[in-house]
C-alpha cells in the first residue's frame, strides 16, 4: 500500500472492513427495528401533534401549535394532569421507600429470608389484567376482602373504587402491591457492599440504626436514584390499573394522562390531539427527570468522588 | 488491621439487657414483620384461588373466605361456556411469534454490538440504550397508524413482527453477556476456522445459555401479559388474548357478580407465569439485576 500524506492518517484495511461490514450486518434488523418502531414513531408523534388528524376522514392537516393551546384550554386537561401528579408524587416515594425497606429486612442470605423473598417478588409477575381484577374484587366496597378484614378490627371501610375520593389511593396501593422490580434491584445493590463495613462498624460498637443511616443508605443512594427515576418513567404513564377497574371514573378521578391520550387517538380518533398530549407528557417526564437528577448531586453518593 | 483493633477499645457501654437477649428479641420481631408482609404479600393471589374454587351462590352470599365445599365449578363454566382455549391459542401463537423473532434478532444484534468494531458502533448503542428511557406512550399513535395503513389490525402481526427486529433491553443484556466471554475462545475458534456465524451458534450461543433463558422468559413474559396491544390491535373477538378475554369478561354487564369465574380465568393466567418463576427463578431475577447495575 502508497504511504501518502495527504489522506486520512487512519485507512481502513481490508480486514477491518470486512469486520465492520459483517458487524453491520448483524445489527442490520435491530437498526431497522430501531429506526421503524422506536424513532419513527417519536419523531412522527411530534409531526403529527402540529396537525388536525382524523385517520378515518383525510389526511393530516398542518395547524401549528393549535392542538397545544386546545390542550391548556381543556379543564379535562388540567383534571388529567393533577390525576397523574397526585399519583406521581405519591407513588414513586412510597414505592421506593417500601422497597428499600423491605429489601434491607431481608438481605441476610438465609432459606427464611429466600423464602420472604420470593414472597415480597412473587405479585410483580402477575399479569397487569390479573392483578387488576384481582384487586377489583378484593375493593369491592361491601363483599370485597379488604372492607371485610377492616370490619373485623372494627373500621368501615371506604368505597375505594367507586368513591372519588379513595379511587386514586386504591389504584396507588394496587400499583404498590408489584414493587418486586425495584425490590430485587436494591436486594442486589445491597449485596454489592462489602462486607468489611459493616464488620468495621460492628467493631466500633454502632447501633443497627447507626450502620443502616451511615452506610447502607450513603452506599445505596446511587440505586435510590435509579429506581426513582425509572419509577417515575412509569409512574407518569400509569394506565392499565386505573382503565381496567375503574375506566377512569369515578367522576374522573382516575382520568390519568394516559387514559385522556388513548381517548382522544382511539376513541375520538383525534390523532393530531393525542399525539400532543403524548408530547406534553414526554416532556413532563423529561423536565422531571432532568429536575431530580439535578439535585442528585446534592445527595446521591458516589464512592467518595461525589 | 491495626486501626480496627484501636477502634474496638472504644466499644462497650454497659446495657441493661443483656445483649444476646435484645438480639433475639429484635430478630424475633423482623421474622414477624416479614411474616406479616409476606402474608400480605400472598394475600390477593390466596383470595384469587379461594373465590374461583367458591360456587356461584357461595360467592352471592359472599360471607366466607374459605369454598365449602370447594368445587371446580367456575373451571368447568371457564373452559366450556366461554372461548378460554381459543384465548389461550391465541396467546401462545403471539408469545411463540415473538418469542422466536427476539431470539433471533437480540442474538444476532448483540453479538453484532458485542464482537465487530465498526464506525458509530458506540453511539448506535448509546441511542439504543437512551431509547429505553423514552416513555411508551408517545409511541402509540404514529405505531397505530403505521398498522392501520399496513392494514394490519385484526392480525397478530404488530403483536410478532417487532419483536423480530430486536428490543434495546435485551440488546443490552445479551450484549453484556457476549462481552464477558474470553478472548481466546474466539481466536481459537476462528483458527480452527469457524465463520462468524458458525462461531455464534456452536461456541457463543451454548456459552451464553443463561443469558438467552433470561431474554426468552422476559420475552415470553410480555406477550403473555401484554394487555395494550392486543387491547388496541385485536377487535375481533375470535382473535382475543387471555388477558382481553379477561378484561372482555369483567367488563360484560353481568347483573350478578360471577367473582369465581373471573378469578378462574386470573388464576389459569397467572398459573403458567407461576410455574415458569418456579423453574426459572434464577433468570427472572438475573435480568432484573443486570437493568439495574447500569445505575
Amino acid at each position: 500500500m502508497p504511504i501518502a500524506i495527504n489522506r486520512r492518517p487512519r485507512r481502513w484495511s481490508r480486514m477491518q472492513r470486512r469486520e465492520a461490514l459483517i458487524g453491520l450486518a448483524f445489527i442490520t434488523p435491530v437498526i431497522l427495528g430501531f429506526l421503524v418502531f422506536n424513532i419513527g414513531p417519536i419523531v412522527a408523534s411530534l409531526i403529527l401533534s402540529f396537525t388536525d388528524y382524523n385517520i378515518l376522514s383525510r389526511s393530516p392537516k398542518w395547524i401549528g401549535l393549535a392542538n397545544y393551546y386546545k390542550a391548556f384550554s381543556e379543564p379535562l386537561f388540567y383534571k388529567s394532569l393533577g390525576n397523574t401528579l397526585y399519583y406521581t408524587i405519591f407513588r414513586i416515594p412510597l414505592s421506593v421507600i417500601l422497597a428499600f425497606v423491605l429489601a434491607t429486612m431481608v438481605k441476610k442470605t438465609s432459606v427464611v429470608s429466600i423464602a420472604y423473598r420470593t414472597a415480597i417478588y412473587i405479585p410483580s409477575i402477575v399479569p397487569s389484567v390479573a392483578a387488576a381484577v384481582v384487586w377489583l374484587v378484593i375493593l369491592n366496597p361491601q363483599a370485597g376482602l379488604l372492607n371485610r378484614l377492616l370490619e373485623l378490627v372494627g373500621l368501615q371501610g371506604p368505597g375505594w373504587l367507586t368513591s372519588p375520593t379513595w379511587a386514586k389511593p386504591a389504584i396507588i396501593l394496587m400499583n404498590l402491591w408489584q414493587i418486586g422490580g425495584s425490590f430485587v434491584i436494591f436486594l442486589a445493590g445491597l449485596q454489592e457492599i462489602p462486607t468489611e463495613y459493616y464488620e468495621a462498624a460492628k467493631v466500633d460498637g454502632a447501633s443497627t440504626w447507626d450502620t443502616f443511616w451511615r452506610i447502607t443508605v450513603p452506599l445505596m443512594t446511587p440505586t435510590i436514584l435509579f429506581n426513582g427515576v425509572i419509577e417515575s418513567i412509569y409512574a407518569f404513564q400509569v394506565f392499565e390499573a386505573a382503565f381496567i377497574t375503574t375506566g377512569g371514573g369515578p367522576l374522573r378521578a382516575t382520568y390519568f394522562m394516559a387514559l385522556y391520550i388513548y381517548d382522544n387517538a382511539f376513541k375520538f380518533l383525534q390523532m393530531g390531539f393525542a399525539s400532543a398530549i403524548a408530547w406534553l407528557m414526554f416532556v413532563l417526564i423529561l423536565a422531571f427527570t432532568i429536575g431530580v437528577l439535578r439535585t442528585s448531586r446534592h445527595w446521591v453518593y458516589y464512592g467518595g468522588e461525589r | 488491621m491495626s486501626h480496627r483493633s484501636q477502634l474496638a477499645i472504644h466499644r462497650g457501654h454497659p446495657l441493661v439487657m443483656p445483649k444476646y437477649l435484645m438480639h433475639w428479641i429484635l430478630a424475633a420481631l423482623l421474622h414477624l414483620i416479614l411474616i406479616g408482609i409476606s402474608a400480605m404479600a400472598l394475600l390477593p393471589l390466596i383470595y384469587m384461588l379461594l373465590t374461583s374454587l367458591q360456587s356461584l351462590s357461595q360467592v352471592l352470599k359472599g360471607a366466607q373466605l374459605l369454598p365449602d365445599p370447594p368445587t371446580l365449578e367456575a373451571y368447568s363454566f371457564v373452559l366450556t361456556r366461554i372461548p378460554f382455549l381459543v384465548y389461550l391459542k391465541n396467546t401462545l401463537v403471539i408469545t411463540l411469534g415473538a418469542l422466536m423473532g427476539a431470539f433471533i434478532s437480540n442474538t444476532l444484534g448483540a453479538y453484532g454490538f458485542a464482537r465487530f468494531r465498526f464506525p458509530g458502533r458506540e453511539i448506535i448503542f448509546g441511542a439504543l440504550l437512551s431509547s429505553m428511557m423514552l416513555p411508551g406512550v408517545v409511541r402509540l399513535v404514529p405505531t397505530y397508524i403505521l398498522f392501520l395503513k399496513l392494514g394490519w389490525i385484526n392480525t397478530f402481526l404488530p403483536l410478532i413482527i417487532p419483536a423480530w427486529f430486536g428490543s434495546p433491553f435485551f440488546v443490552f443484556l445479551l450484549r453484556q453477556f457476549f462481552r464477558g466471554l474470553p478472548e481466546d475462545l474466539f481466536d481459537a475458534a476462528k483458527i480452527d476456522g469457524c465463520n462468524e456465524l458458525r462461531t455464534l451458534f456452536y461456541i457463543v450461543m451454548p456459552l451464553a445459555k443463561p443469558a438467552l433463558a433470561t431474554m426468552l422468559i422476559f420475552s415470553a413474559q410480555g406477550s403473555w401479559n401484554d394487555f395494550m396491544g392486543p387491547l388496541l390491535y385485536l377487535k375481533n373477538a375470535k382473535l382475543r388474548t387471555l388477558a382481553l378475554g379477561l378484561y372482555a369478561f369483567r367488563s360484560e354487564p353481568q347483573g350478578i357478580p360471577s367473582w369465581n369465574n373471573l378469578m378462574a380465568i386470573a388464576v389459569l393466567m397467572v398459573l403458567p407465569v407461576l410455574i415458569l418463576f418456579a423453574l426459572f427463578q434464577r433468570y427472572f431475577i438475573e435480568g432484573i439485576t443486570i437493568s439495574g447495575i447500569k445505575g
